[in-house]
Formats: C-alpha cells, structure tokens, sequence
C-alpha cells in the first residue's frame, strides 16, 4: 500500500538517507529500527512531504506522493505523529483535535472524539484543558489522537514509546495493536526493541540512511550480528 | 487640569485607541501565521482612508467606510496572492523588503490617484454632535470609536475561539508545518488571514476619517505606531494589542493635554522602553520561540583572496584618478555612491555578520548630518570639528538605542530599530527652532580649502574607504568571529564565554558610528539637511543597498549601493512617479535575484 523506492532524502547540503527502498503492507505494522541519526525519522518526514527528497520515489495506493505539499498527502489518508508530538500548546485538548478532523472517508471507519478517548480514556477528563498542560504521556496520546481524528489509513509514528513510563508503554503497545485490528497499517520508528517486538509483524534496520535489513523480527534476532552491530540491545 | 479635563482626555485617548487596535490586531494576526511582518500595513490603512473619503461623496460616509474596508481586504488578499505567496520560501528580510516596495507603489498611486493635499473627510451622518460630558463637550463620534475597539476585540476573540476557522487559525501560528501535516491548506489560510488583517487595517482607516484628514505620510506614521502597540502588547497576542493600543493612546492623549504635543513621540518611546525592561517579550507576548527546521546555514564570511584584494586596491586606485578626468556631475555622483556605500557596508556589518535585522539605520545617518549642520551652525564650531565630533553624536544615538535593541532579536528587533528612527525623525521633523523642522538646516558647506568639488571629492573618498576598510577588517578580527558566532548560535556563543549582547551592542555602535561618518559627510557635500536624511525611506534604501548585493557577501553592499545611487539617480530624473518605479525594481529584483546581485556576480570570489 505504501512503497518507498530508491529514496534519496535531507537537510541542505546533507544527505541523509542514500537510495532506501522500503515496503508497508495493508494492515501490518512495520518496526523501523536504528540508531539515532540512522534516518528514521527523516523517513517518515519524506513520506509526509515535510522533507523534499531529492530522487526516489514514494507510492501510496499506486499513486506517486514524493512531490505534494504535505497537506494534499494528509488528505490522501496518511497520518503522521511526530516524535516531539507537537501538538498545539496554546489550543484546548478538543481543539487539538479539532485541528486534526477530516472529512470520513468511504473505506475507514470514521473516527469521532468520542471513539478516541475510549482509546484514551485520560485525554477524556481533559477535554477543555489547556494542551499545554497535560503531561507528557498525555501529550503523546493526544497527538496520536489528533491524527487520527483525520481518519487516516496509514498511521506514521515516529517514536511511540520514547520517554514514557513503563505503564504508558504497555498501554500504548495495547492501542498499536488494536488500532491495527481496525484495518490501520502502521508504520513506526523504534530504538525500543522489546516494544517493537510486541507490536510489529515485520522490520527494517536503518544504519546511515540504508536499509541493512528487511524481514521478520524473528529472522532479526536470529541473526547476531545485525543485532550486536546496529542495535546494540 | 481638572477633574473633567482629565475625564475627557482619557475619553479623547480611548477613542484614538481604537484606530490603533484594529491595525496592530490585523498587523499581529497576519504575522503570527505567514510569519511575515507587513511593512504595507500603514499602507492599507491609508488607502483604505483615502477610498473612504472618495466613496463618501457619492454615497454617503456610513456606506463608504464599509466599502473601503471590504475593498482593502479585496486588495489583500490580490496582494497575498499575486505576491507574497512567491515569498514565503525566501529569507525573511527580502520578504520585509518586498512588502516595502508595496508602500512606495501604494504611496504613489495615492499620490497619482488623489494629489499631494490632504483629504478632508465628511463627518459622520448621526454623530455630527458633541455631547456634554463633565461639563466638556465630546465628539458623539468619538463616543462611537471607543465602542468599536472593544466589540472588535470581542468578535476577534469569538472568532478565534469559537470557530473551526479561528481554531485552525491559531494551530497555523503556533506550527505551521503541523497543522499541514494534518491537511490544513495553508495556501488559503494565509490569504484569509492576509484578507482579514487588510479588512482590519482598511476599516481602522476609514473609521478615523471623520477625525483627521487622509494625507500621503500617514502610511508610515501609523506604521511605526503599530509596530510600538505590537511590541509593547506582545506580537501575536490580540488582548496584548488592545492593551498597549489603550497605553500607547492614552499616554499620547495626556502628552497633548498637558501641552507637549510636540514630544509625543518621545513620551511613547519612554513608555515602549520601560515596558521592554521589564518586559522584553511584551505585556502579554511570550518568548519567540526558536525557529524550527535546520538552523540557517549561512555561508562562513571567508577571507577574501589576495586576487580581491589586489582588485580592491587597483579599484580604489582608479577611484583616485577619477578628477583628472572629469570634474563635472559625475564627481558629485561618486560621491554619493562613496558615502552611501560606506552607510550600506555599516548597516550590513550589523545585519548579515551581527545577524541584527535594522530597519531603522537612518537615524544614524541623520544624527552625523545633523550633528555635523547643528555643530556648524548652532555651536559654531569650525567645519573640520563638526565633521569630525558629528559621527559621535551618532555613536552615542546607537549607543543608547542599542541598549534596548540587542535585548530582542529578529523581527521583533527590526520593529524597534524602526520606532527609534521614527523618533528621532520626528524630533528633527518637529522641533523647528533648533533643528529647522521640516525645512531642515541650510548653508552647511565645508570650509574654503574643503570647498571645490575635487577637494571634496577626495576627502569623500579618503574618509569612506578608510570606514569601509576598518569595518571590513574588524570583522576578520576575534571580535568579528565573535561577532557571527553569537549570530549562529547565541547559545552556544553564550556557554564558550561570549557575551553575547556585548559583541551586539558594540558591534551596534560602530556601524551607527560608520553610518554618521557618511551622515555628515552626505550634509557637507549638499550644503543643506532635511529630515529625510534620517526618514525611514531612507533606511530601507540602506536594506535594499545591501540585499542588492547580496547580504551574505562581503563586498556585495558597496556594490548595491553603487547600483541603487545610480538607479535612484536616474529613475529620480527620468519618472515622475520614481517612488512607484523603485518599488517596482525592487519587487523584480526581489523574485528573480534572492541572492543579491554581489552573489551572482562576485560571489564566489568575495565569500
């Protein structure tokens, strides 16, 4: 459903990402492993059209994406959850959401803030709360929300588990899952092995802006060296 | 005063506020989501003055102001579209430039449109009287504009509370590139902000019909106005602008009351300063936060080569022999391109290695011609002291203003720079007795062995090359490195050990400095001095000297200068409505060469 060919991506004069070819499945969720700067996150931002690549290709449902504005990718069913969540400090958690809403879409269920905070039940007691202050998890689960009120078909997710208590990561493994029980193709970015484990069906190992590895998380770890070299865990 | 004199200057003073509030809300809103600072906002309000008082004629005043006001939000976002929408990739500062050019070609149609007399308007049908009020009599008018200024307020807020659009709205001015990603098209917010700033701007014109006449200065004036209400109420912040439009306007209402019409200005000054002590963001403005994205890489400034600098001696060789060859006007026409080159090399010492965006270097300028006219004539100094202690005067002009400038950075700075130049301009403009208010100073020439063109010529010459050469190497000295890595990174330059708002507020004297040394040698050279010479016009021609050639080059500025002097010179002689061919030029210029014309020239080389 979503296919990156020859990507050739970055900041300037610096290149990030050299020719990465990358494949994501209807209704699967796929882990992209690395360090910090193996180009994971400028990957999803390619995707998004917030980072113009400079050669390569991005198909999303046999459509060409790479050189739309990232409003027109957005509309197109792809929702992105960045890593610093950003969300809108100044606006009210309903606002947030708000800001995020589309028009439903004919092949995915629609989303409403109601069905959103049964997946969050936190975010409900905050609705007329000030976005700024909610706490970091709450942060993270609110910006997930925001996409996700755009009823997306392809959910980007740029480190889910970065910074949370052991607790927010299990619940937020929990949702992963079950947002991928609804139809949702996930696509997520991860240094934490042990939580892409538990929610991903397949992976890829990103080291200097090239994929060492595409497969199974199984194959993954059967294979010592990819492990010891890259992700070090 | 009495109890009812002061009841009836704080009424006078809340109507003028509203006037202010609607301009600086728009002039707020606009740069909170296109993150551009619309030099042009004066110039809407004042077209929006001028259609009020045309349309009034045929039908009615009530009927004109709203017209005026739609067709000014018309006419913005035919601006936002056909223009700025182009802008929105390239550098701040050319984005500033090209909304500049907006006000010259506005301010000529104006002038071609309606003539150069002040516009009386109609009153208002209804609101012809005055009421009694503590005794006094109050214009019902006036009644009316202290009511407007809360209801906008109110229905501002509603709107950006209360609808999709207003709540889209703020998403976009906090994170813009968010808000795309979450499929907001930003393309057509940005027109429909720009469209409501220009309706706001537009009415706030219209609406002060009834009390001042529509004329062709009130552009820039109302200007810098707003820029003080914006800065004192924090920029981005709705209440924050009605707030300081209340301040700002009751201060001014007072000072007229108690006699000091004249120091207006300086009393706002006083006001915008101290709220800037205490608080440098603004009354409700919050800490602008660090742009996101890559930093701007800017080219390192590298040594020039020993080719360039051979080229540079050889040039100023040739410039030399120039008077054995020609003693006629183009001596007269080098000599400006001297002086200017040295005030466009002073202005880009701050702004592209200092990184401090000055919108208001003229004051500089004006204070050396100034200093240079009033040593000579008022102290009756000897010309060769007066030419020598006038750039002082400048020097300590931008010490002071630079005390408060280098507290704020970016646009925020920019408005300062501009309001402190207003002021100045408006002492000179003013004060008639000492400074020979808008006819200016008369007779200032050079002593006799100074007098002939060549002589002066080459003391043009010899004191601009030596300012330009100075500025050049100081910014290859430890101090100049200092100086851009505070640029770069004012974080990081602050953990090496770098005081950073100390190499700014240096580096800020100097080139106020440098600029008075061409001030008072561009006042010799006339004869004469008017308060153009520290006009803000004049500082944005500085900008366009230096964006000419290129910002991040290092001899690029003189080049720019040369062009425009040159430019200036003929455009002056050749167009009646030159202003309007300028803004023209440099709207071209701005689309097709954002690099400046030094970075496609000599670029490489000189980088």
């Amino acid at each position: 459903m979503l296919e990156i060919r020859r990507l050739r991506a970055g900041y300037g004069r610096a290149t990030v990402l050299f020719d990465l070819d990358l494949v994501l499945n209807a209704g699967e969720v796929t882990v992209l492993l690395g360090r910090n700067g193996a180009g994971k996150s400028t990957t999803l931002k390619s995707v998004m059209g917030l980072v113009q690549p400079t050669s390569g290709e991005i198909v999303f449902e046999g459509k060409r994406i790479d050189s739309l504005a990232p409003y027109r990718i957005a509309r197109l069913g792809l929702g992105y959850v960045p890593e610093e969540r950003r969300i809108f400090t100044d606006l009210t958690v309903d606002q947030n959401l708000e800001v995020g809403r589309r028009p439903p879409r004919p092949d995915v269920p629609e989303w409403t803030a109601d069905r959103v905070f049964s997946l969050f039940p936190h975010l409900a007691a905050a609705r007329s709360r000030a976005a700024a202050r909610l706490s970091g998890g709450e942060q993270k689960m609110l910006a997930i929300s925001r996409t996700l009120m755009g009823n997306p078909s392809v959910l980007l997710l740029d480190e889910p588990s970065e910074g949370l208590a052991p607790l927010i990561v299990e619940h937020m493994a929990r949702t992963i899952i079950e947002l991928k029980r609804t139809g949702l193709a996930v696509l997520l970015c991860e240094q934490n092995l042990r939580f892409a484990r538990r929610v991903a069906d397949r992976a890829y190992v990103i080291e200097t802006g090239q994929v060492r590895y595409g497969g199974t998380l199984a194959g993954l770890e059967a294979d010592s060296t990819l492990r010891g070299g890259y992700l070090s865990i | 005063m009495s109890g009812s004199a002061i009841l009836l200057q704080f009424l006078n003073g809340l109507a003028g506020a509203s006037s202010l509030f609607l301009l600086a809300a728009g002039l707020s809103l606009i740069f909170g989501v296109t993150r551009i600072v619309n030099f042009a906002h004066g110039s809407l309000y004042m077209l929006g003055m001028y259609l009020a008082v045309w349309l009034s004629e045929s039908v009615g005043f009530w009927p004109s102001a709203l017209t005026a006001a739609l067709a000014v939000a018309a006419l913005g976002a035919a601006i936002e579209m056909s223009l700025l929408r182009r802008l929105y990739p390239v550098p701040e500062l050319l984005q500033l430039l090209a909304t500049f050019a907006l006000v010259l070609i506005a301010r000529d149609f104006a002038l071609w449109a309606w003539g150069p007399e002040d516009l009386l308007g109609p009153r208002a049908p209804g609101l012809e009287d005055a009421v009694e009020i503590a005794g006094g009599r109050f214009p019902e008018y006036d009644l009316f504009l202290i009511v407007v200024g809360p209801l906008v307020l109110a229905a501002l807020h509603l709107l950006l509370t209360r609808t999709r659009w207003g709540i889209l709205v703020r998403a976009a001015t906090q994170d813009r590139d968010m808000a795309g990603a979450l499929g907001v098209n930003q393309k057509w917010l940005f027109t429909e902000v720009f469209a409501l700033g220009a309706l706001l701007a537009g009415l706030g014109g219209a609406l002060s019909v009834p009390r001042e006449p529509a004329n062709l200065t009130i552009d820039l004036s109302v200007l810098s106005d707003a820029f003080v209400v914006v800065v004192v109420g924090g920029l981005g912040s709705i209440p924050g602008a009605f707030l300081a439009a209340l301040l700002i306007a009751e201060v001014k209402a007072f000072a007229i009351g108690l006699g000091f019409s004249k120091a207006t200005l300086v009393v706002e000054f006083i006001v915008m300063a101290a709220v800037l002590v205490l608080r440098p963001w603004g009354l409700l403005g919050r800490e602008a936060a660090p742009l996101r994205g890559p930093a701007a890489l800017e080219p390192p400034l590298a040594l020039p080569s020993r080719n360039v600098l051979r080229a540079l001696l050889a040039l100023a060789a040739a410039l030399a022999l120039v008077p054995l060859l020609s003693r006629g006007y183009a001596l007269v026409l080098l000599s400006d391109v001297l002086v200017f080159a040295l005030f466009a090399v002073s202005l880009h010492f701050i702004t592209g290695p200092g990184g401090m965006l000055s919108f208001g270097h003229a004051a500089y300028f004006g204070l050396g011609a100034y200093g240079a006219g009033l040593l000579l004539l008022r102290a009756g100094a000897p010309m060769e002291a007066a030419l020598v202690l006038a750039p002082l005067a400048a020097g300590i002009g931008a010490l002071a203003f630079g005390w408060f400038c280098v507290r704020l950075s970016g646009v925020y700075l920019a408005m300062l720079t501009l309001a402190f130049a207003q002021i100045v301009w408006s002492v000179a403009f003013q004060w008639d007795a000492f400074t020979g208010g808008s006819n200016g100073l008369i007779g200032v020439w050079p002593s006799a062995w100074l007098a002939s063109r060549t002589a002066y010529y080459y003391l043009t010459l010899g004191a601009c090359l030596a300012g330009i050469a100075i500025l050049w190497r100081v910014l290859y000295s430890p101090f100049g490195y200092a100086l851009r890595a505070s640029r770069d990174s004012p974080l990081r330059a602050g953990a090496i050990g770098i005081d950073v708002r100390a190499q700014q507020w240096a580096a800020f004297t100097l080139a106020g400095l440098a600029a008075g040394i061409a001030g008072a040698l561009y006042a010799f050279s006339k004869g004469s001095i008017s308060p153009e010479t520290l006009s803000v016009p004049r500082s944005v021609d500085a900008l366009v000297m230096v964006l000419l050639g290129g910002i991040q080059t290092l001899t690029g500025p003189a080049w720019g200068a040369a062009l425009f002097t040159w430019l200036q010179d003929s455009a002056s002689r050749e167009f009646d409505y030159w202003r309007a061919v300028l803004g023209a030029v440099i709207l071209a210029l701005v689309l097709a060469l954002p690099g400046g014309v030094g970075g496609l020239l000599g670029g490489r080389s000189t980088r």
